[in-house]
């Protein structure tokens, strides 16, 4: 998983109906001093993020099994919100 | 997932037999300020997008969890139509806006 910064929102009334109900995020990868790394990529999310929180995430097929009991179609999904990174110098 | 502009459509009569009844997009890659990047793509649409529209696409092994393309071979589809993209704090794009 890597972390990320939630940088804006997508609305999208006509959707995949496996993602019906489900909030979609942009998001900015980041390495482990929170500096942007990459492009900004469209997130699923399912643990209730918001703008500028710092949050994880699982790219790949891995992201289909973000939410419990089903399969969607995500190869970017938010699974964990980030309260604290503690790195030693 | 990521952001795409929809450029095209494609004609493809020869396909393989999963592909058959799919429609097939030329899409290009935007950033969130709808920037172009020059990454093109062949995606499978499920959701009935258009010419101009912006979509979310998703690539990979995800491509095939859409609704109703379990079974076709395609590693980009277009999940999404973009109403509205809000991102650090402005409204980038709106729809017919």
């Amino acid at each position: 998983m890597k972390l990320a910064k939630v940088t804006g929102k997508i609305w999208a009334t006509i959707k995949d109906k496996k993602l019906e109900g489900i909030k979609l995020y942009i998001i900015q990868p980041m390495d482990e001093k929170l500096n942007a790394i990459g492009n900004e990529v469209v997130a699923l999310d399912t643990v209730g993020s918001l703008e500028n929180d710092i949050v994880y995430w699982v790219g790949g097929g891995e992201a289909t099994l973000a939410i419990k009991g089903r399969q969607v179609p995500s190869d970017v999904s938010i699974v964990g919100l980030v309260d604290r990174v503690d790195l030693r110098e | 997932m990521e952001l795409a502009k929809v450029e095209g459509t494609i004609v493809s009569t020869a396909k393989t037999n999963r592909l058959k009844g799919y429609k097939l997009l030329l899409i290009n890659l935007v950033e969130p300020d709808l920037t172009p990047t020059k990454n093109f793509l062949v995606a499978v649409d499920s959701v009935g997008a258009g010419k101009d529209e912006i979509v979310i696409v998703v690539r990979g092994s995800s491509a095939r969890q859409a609704a109703e393309l379990s079974k076709v071979p395609t590693d980009a589809s277009i999940v999404g139509i973009v109403d509205t993209i809000e991102h650090l704090g402005k409204t980038k794009y709106q729809k017919n806006g």
